[in-house]
């Protein structure tokens, strides 16, 4: 097992920059996931760690050694693929034995490997069949099975559970969770999806055009989001971004631009206040700090204040209901109990929790 | 809609649909025999006696029939001095085609790998070009080729064809088998560096034993090609070292006497029947080769 350290880490394809100098510290055992949309360069940056792609500038470090010239081979790494790339020619003992093989493993030690990986992932079973045989679940496990059996210093993996259905990619999303929490081994892992990065990441590292948005623990990415695309990029339903302008400092307070009616003003919690009055920020609320309105809470918690607007859709979803309403001529989208019910048209009264607030500026787009 | 895998262009409802299948099928029935029957004549011509022949014409049934034919055509008949048959220059043809099929094949294999999985730049450019070898007519490298087999000392010889052979078969065996790799996903080629394969064991472990289909296709396609090629062959190698296509023609063209039209079939169809087994045996790999895309993971 090892860190990785990433310096200053750069990829052009021809004249497209992919990777515009991305700064990366992995503590030894650490589970990092990099997450971004599709074509942020973190499949790229993972390559690279691979070194499946050459870096054209900055320094690729695995514990104390750079490896920018290693070959993967050498690099003493393990990787899932999305595609799972199992031989398809080779049975199960065979795919995961392959490594080994190449390695020059003798074979009483690759069979002792062989049988503790499969009674670990449970594919003993399987062990004589070939990978066209096998379920999308059991591919999967095979392919991790090819990387847990050596004792890399690394574990990468490429969206290993994108190609699952929903249900069977949330059992092995737990499942890996498990492998890591008993294992603990410094792993890598790249997703597009923001719930396997919330649940499973250490710390993550968002990922957006190129660059690195933010590398922060789950908690913080979630709660204090770096910018606005982190704010957007994390959560679902996104976070929710009004237009306002800081009005008094004592006590703060904000006031929603683009209101026709009479000025909406809601507090500001201590730490966002500071940045002064007058000034013009975007203020993102996410949809559970939108709920439904309680008097006596709304009372005894600070920083709760209520604000009432007309509904324009309900969408249950079994566990809860969302409700978008219109704010200052912004959708806005809350999260309620599953059996509120308001009616499409009339006005509910909401309650904001701004204490959970976040402030941003309009200009750079990054937290205040 | 239809269910696309059970879809029969001329499964339509009605009497039309059934109608025009009947059409169709007569018409191909009619072509299958109009293809068939050059070939029926001479397979009936090789058991025929010169006597029924001359009679009852070239065209015709059979009223006798005999074997020694295609015995004499095998081993007896005089060709150009020698009466071996066409024995010797059969295995002229072996001798060059087995050597020259495995070879370029084997090249083609490893190029096609290199062109789809081991990309550098220019590969591509180098692709085109090589690939151009497929449309180059024969005729324009008869001279080149004269010199090089006079500077190599292979004028004449087995070894010469042979080398003619690979290098223009090159083109095909490469491009045949870099389509089909190309299909191959990368991330098979990845996974198995990771594991600490090399260039020569990802080939052998993981290519080559996805190789089957397209290797039979090039296999086929380079034995009958070089088994019938004629050009290369009538230039360069004359008396002993003909293989059997030139050889037929020095047998036809005897010149002294009657055309022996009965042992001439049996040596064209002996000349005839390697491609033809190699067809027959291979021919349902063949089509599916040249369909399938690679594989499914």
């Amino acid at each position: 097992m090892a860190s990785l350290t990433v310096r200053n880490l750069k990829k052009t394809f021809g004249s497209v920059p992919v990777l515009k100098g991305i700064d990366l510290e992995v503590k030894t055992g650490e589970f990092v996931v990099l997450v971004g949309p599709s074509g942020c360069g973190k499949s790229t940056l993972l390559a690279m760690i691979a070194g499946l792609e050459s870096v054209t500038e900055g320094e690729i470090k695995i514990g104390e050694r750079v490896v920018n010239m290693v070959p993967p081979k050498d690099r003493d790494i393990a990787m899932v693929f999305q595609s799972y790339a199992l031989y398809p020619t080779m049975t199960v003992r065979g795919n995961i034995t392959f490594g080994m093989e190449s390695r020059g493993v003798p074979k009483p030690k690759r069979d002792e490997a062989v049988a503790r990986v499969s009674e670990l992932l449970r594919i003993e079973s399987l062990l004589d069949r070939k990978p066209s045989q096998l379920s999308g679940g059991q591919r999967q496990r095979v392919a991790m099975g090819r990387a847990l059996v050596r004792d890399p210093a690394l574990f990468l993996f490429d969206e290993p559970l994108s190609n699952l259905d929903a249900k069977l990619r949330v059992e092995m999303r737990t499942e890996i969770k498990k492998l890591y929490q008993r294992l603990g081994k410094t792993t890598i892992y790249v997703t597009h999806d923001q719930v396997e990065a919330m649940t499973l990441a250490s710390r993550i590292a968002v990922m957006h055009q190129g660059m690195l948005q933010q590398f922060a623990e789950p908690r913080t990415v979630y709660d204090r989001p770096a910018n606005m695309f982190v704010a957007s990029f994390m959560g679902s339903p996104s976070m929710n971004f009004l237009p306002a302008q800081i009005t008094d400092s004592n006590p703060a307070t904000v006031e929603l631009v683009g209101n026709d009616g009479p000025p909406i003003r809601l507090p500001l919690a201590d730490r966002a206040a500071k940045s002064g009055s007058g000034r013009q920020v975007i203020l993102g609320i996410r949809p559970e700090n939108l709920t439904s309105y309680d008097r006596r809470q709304v009372e005894e918690t600070p920083y709760l204040a209520s604000i009432e607007a007309p509904v324009e859709v309900v969408e249950p979803t079994g566990a809860e209901t969302m409700v978008i309403v219109r704010i200052a001529g912004n959708e806005v989208i809350g999260r309620f109990e599953h059996n509120a019910s308001p009616t499409v048209g009339e006005p509910v009264k909401l309650a904001v929790d701004m204490a959970k607030a976040c402030l941003f500026d309009p200009e750079t787009q990054m937290l205040i | 809609m239809a269910d696309a895998t059970t879809y029969d262009p001329l499964r339509t409802a009605g009497t039309w649909g059934r109608r025009a299948k009947i059409i169709v099928y007569a018409l191909l029935t009619l072509f299958a025999l109009v293809y068939l029957l050059p070939f029926s004549v001479v397979v009936l011509n090789s058991f025929r006696d010169l006597g029924d022949i001359s009679r009852n014409g070239l065209i015709g049934l059979p009223h006798s029939f005999s074997l020694d034919y295609w015995v004499q055509a095998w081993c007896k008949f005089c060709v150009g001095g020698t009466c071996e048959g066409i024995q010797p220059f059969f295995y002229n043809s072996v001798a060059m085609v087995v050597p020259a099929t495995i070879i370029s094949t084997a090249i083609g294999a490893i190029n096609g790998y290199i062109l789809s999985k081991w990309r550098f730049p220019g590969s591509e450019v180098l692709f085109g070009i090589m690939t151009l070898g497929v449309f180059m007519p024969g005729q324009m490298v008869l001279l080149p080729w004269a010199q090089v087999l006079g500077f190599l000392g292979l004028t004449n010889s087995t070894p010469g064809l042979v080398l003619i052979h690979c290098v223009q078969g090159l083109s095909f065996t490469t491009l045949f088998c870099r389509n089909y790799y190309v299909n191959i996903p990368d991330d098979l080629i990845k996974a198995a560096r990771i594991d600490g394969a090399g260039f020569w064991r990802i080939f052998r472990k993981v290519v080559l034993p996805l190789s089957p289909p397209i290797i039979i296709v090039t296999v086929i396609w380079q034995f009958t090609n070089i088994w019938n090629e004629f050009l290369f062959a009538f230039i360069f190698s004359s008396g002993t070292h003909q293989p059997i296509t030139v050889a037929l023609i020095a047998l036809s063209g005897g010149g002294t006497a009657v055309h022996q039209y009965n042992v001439e079939s049996a040596a064209v169809l002996i000349g005839a029947l390697p491609p033809l087994l190699i067809y027959l045996f291979g021919g349902r790999y063949f089509l599916r080769g040249l369909t399938q895309g690679a594989l499914k993971n």
